[in-house]
């Protein structure tokens, strides 16, 4: 099954991936994943404990070589690049943990996010604009990344992933472990990195937040995609509400209030 | 990250290195000079082994091994008295080169693992290779020893090729420490050390830095050695491959700061002449190794870090504190990259 493009018509698909099957040593933990991500589009996998969501994203880095199957970028099978590789064909991985380097100013970490090109002058020019979408990079510049807190750090790294100016950010549950404010906030960031027009795929178990900011979705369970639709459909999906939302099928208004 | 080479570090490299070449011309008491040299020796040593054990945080205790190797080549090439004069000299460049290349597998092997079970992995590399230098009698004589060809130098200023071959290994291992710390390297073993899985996230190549830092730390390592056998003339297993020698190295880049320029070197030039005074003060017996290691122990009770990062933490604190300035004090140490987080070994 494939997540169908959006109503324009005309798909470009920058990430199309098809019967990926990937694990780590003996089991595969994705069976078969059949996913596309249309350019300039929020698009959400969220799913129970162990389906591969985070597996997946970590096939399209390059973190994880998918087995089987194909992923495809900008029309390019990229299965077999290294995680560096795909970084330079603008490829950025947030992964779940926090993953600044803790006693590095956060000036220092935002710059670390440029760390493969060598002009100088482009990546302070890049810093500077990334200081401006994300305010926290400015106001703590010289604090040591891990002296702020959790939601702070969160901005950061998506302040970081912006550095190489991506084709696509894999985002791997940015909401986790974070207060109700600085949740509200992350989910602000990256509705206005779709805004911004760039190409995310979320990784959400906080999913109603989740699908409320996708424009497109899909729901994986043991390893395969088991329903797709748009954010807004899989929201308004009582089957979905039961299994992933925690309560009966709410309006928008209702997810947006929770969240 | 990226340092620049302030006025002030250009000065104060510039005044040390002036005032050790003149020593020789100036003169002084006959100990001094041999004293400098062991000195000097160990600061190139701990400052060879600070590019992979501080910088990339690996702390190798087998280092020594490289140290022997060196040590055995110039001897097995220089053997008897056909050679001899200046030629061990020149012939370091190439030694060097050869053990860097040589280590890269043996670092590629054991840098699979990390930290704690990175010394151990190197400390087997000691005993294997003293082990070897113990057995393969006919290259290095075993037990017995190996002679290495009699320096012709005048007797008035015999230890000055040696001295100033020591220097100027010292001047380059220093000099490469700055290269590290201004360039990507240096900025990619500081994320190695601090996680490697972030590393690889940012796109830094962990292998490749990681191997750099072994085979030059160990070319290094084995020149200083080829000068060292040159300079005693006649080497055993146990004093080439010594262990003391390992950590000797390991405690002068603790204690002077781990990480930093100057820290092997101030660690050398303080537990070296220290030694030598213990050792002549307690005599034939072992008791001054117990001094030793006082001394070592009453420092890093006092500054855990080493003396450097210790020092400039204190001193930006009282700066902070002065300018009532924000709190940003986990980033310590401006002259060196922290050390403190030792990642566990997967």
């Amino acid at each position: 099954m494939e997540v169908e493009s959006t109503a324009s018509g005309t798909p470009t698909k920058l990430l199309h991936l098809t019967g990926v099957t990937a694990g780590y040593g003996a089991g595969l933990i994705l069976k078969g994943v059949d996913l596309a991500v249309t350019k300039g589009e929020i698009v959400c996998l969220i799913g129970p404990n162990g389906a591969g969501k985070s597996t997946v994203l970590k096939t399209v880095s390059g973190l994880l070589r998918n087995a089987g199957g194909s992923v495809v970028f900008d029309g390019a099978d990229i299965g077999k690049l290294s995680s560096r590789e795909r970084l330079h064909r603008g490829i950025v991985h947030v992964p779940q943990e926090r993953s600044l380097f803790p006693t590095m100013t956060v000036w220092e970490n935002v710059v670390m996010g440029a760390f493969i090109l060598s002009n100088q002058g482009l990546v302070r020019q890049r810093a500077e604009e990334v200081a401006e979408i994300f305010p926290i990079v400015a106001k703590r510049r010289s604090a040591a990344a891990g002296s702020l807190s959790g939601g702070e750090q969160k901005q950061v790294e998506l302040a970081r992933s912006l550095m190489l100016d991506p084709a696509l950010i894999l985002l791997d549950e940015p909401s986790i472990g974070l207060d109700p404010k600085s949740r509200t906030s992350v989910f602000a960031s990256i509705a206005s990195l779709a805004r911004d027009g760039r190409t995310v795929l979320l990784v959400e178990q906080n999913a109603r937040s989740g699908l409320a900011v996708a424009h497109m979705a899909a729901v994986l369970e043991a390893g395969r995609v088991a329903l797709t639709g748009t954010g807004q459909s899989l929201l308004e999906d009582p089957e979905v509400a039961r299994l992933y939302l925690g309560a009966s099928a709410q309006g928008p208004a209702a997810a947006l209030a929770t969240r | 990250m990226k340092l620049a080479i302030t006025r002030a570090g250009l000065i104060r490299a510039g005044v040390f290195f002036l005032i050790l070449i003149l020593v020789p011309v100036v003169g002084g008491p006959g100990w001094l000079l041999n004293t400098l040299i062991f000195t000097i020796m160990y600061a190139a040593l701990s400052s060879s082994w600070n590019l992979l054990g501080g910088y990339a945080g690996y702390p190798s205790l087998g280092h020594v091994a490289f140290f022997g190797i060196g040590a055995y080549a110039t001897a097995i090439i220089f053997t008897g008295s056909v050679y001899g004069g200046y030629a061990p000299f020149f012939v370091l460049p190439l030694i060097g080169i050869a053990v860097a290349l040589f280590s890269i597998p043996i670092g590629w092997v054991s840098m699979r693992t990390r930290a704690d079970v990175f010394a151990i992995v190197t400390i087997t590399l000691l005993f294997i290779t003293q082990t070897l230098a113990f057995n393969l009698k006919n290259f290095t004589g075993g037990a017995q020893g190996k002679s290495v060809a009699p320096a012709p130098f005048d007797v008035s200023t015999y230890d000055w090729p040696f001295y100033y071959a020591m220097l100027i290994l010292l001047a380059i291992a220093m000099g490469i420490s700055l290269y590290f710390r201004r360039s990507k390297i240096g900025l990619s073993l500081a994320t190695v050390r601090a996680d490697e899985d972030k590393a690889h996230g940012v796109g830094v190549r962990v292998t490749a830095v990681k191997l750099i830092a072994f085979a030059v730390s160990a070319g290094l390592v084995a020149m200083v050695g080829g000068v060292w056998a040159y300079y005693v003339g006649f080497i055993y297993p146990q004093f080439a491959v010594d262990p003391l020698i390992t950590i000797g190295m390991v405690l002068m880049a603790f204690l002077g700061g781990r990480g930093t320029l100057w820290g092997p070197v101030l660690g050398a030039f303080i537990l070296v002449p220290a030694q030598e005074y213990f050792a002549q003060a307690f005599g034939a017996s072992e008791l001054y190794l117990l001094a030793y290691a006082a001394v070592f122990l009453v420092i890093m009770l006092f500054l855990p870090r080493g003396i450097l990062p210790s020092i400039s933490e204190r001193l930006k604190r009282r700066r902070a504190s002065a300018a009532g300035a924000a709190r940003d004090s986990a980033n310590a140490a401006p002259t060196a990259i922290p050390t403190s987080e030792v990642k566990a070994v997967r």
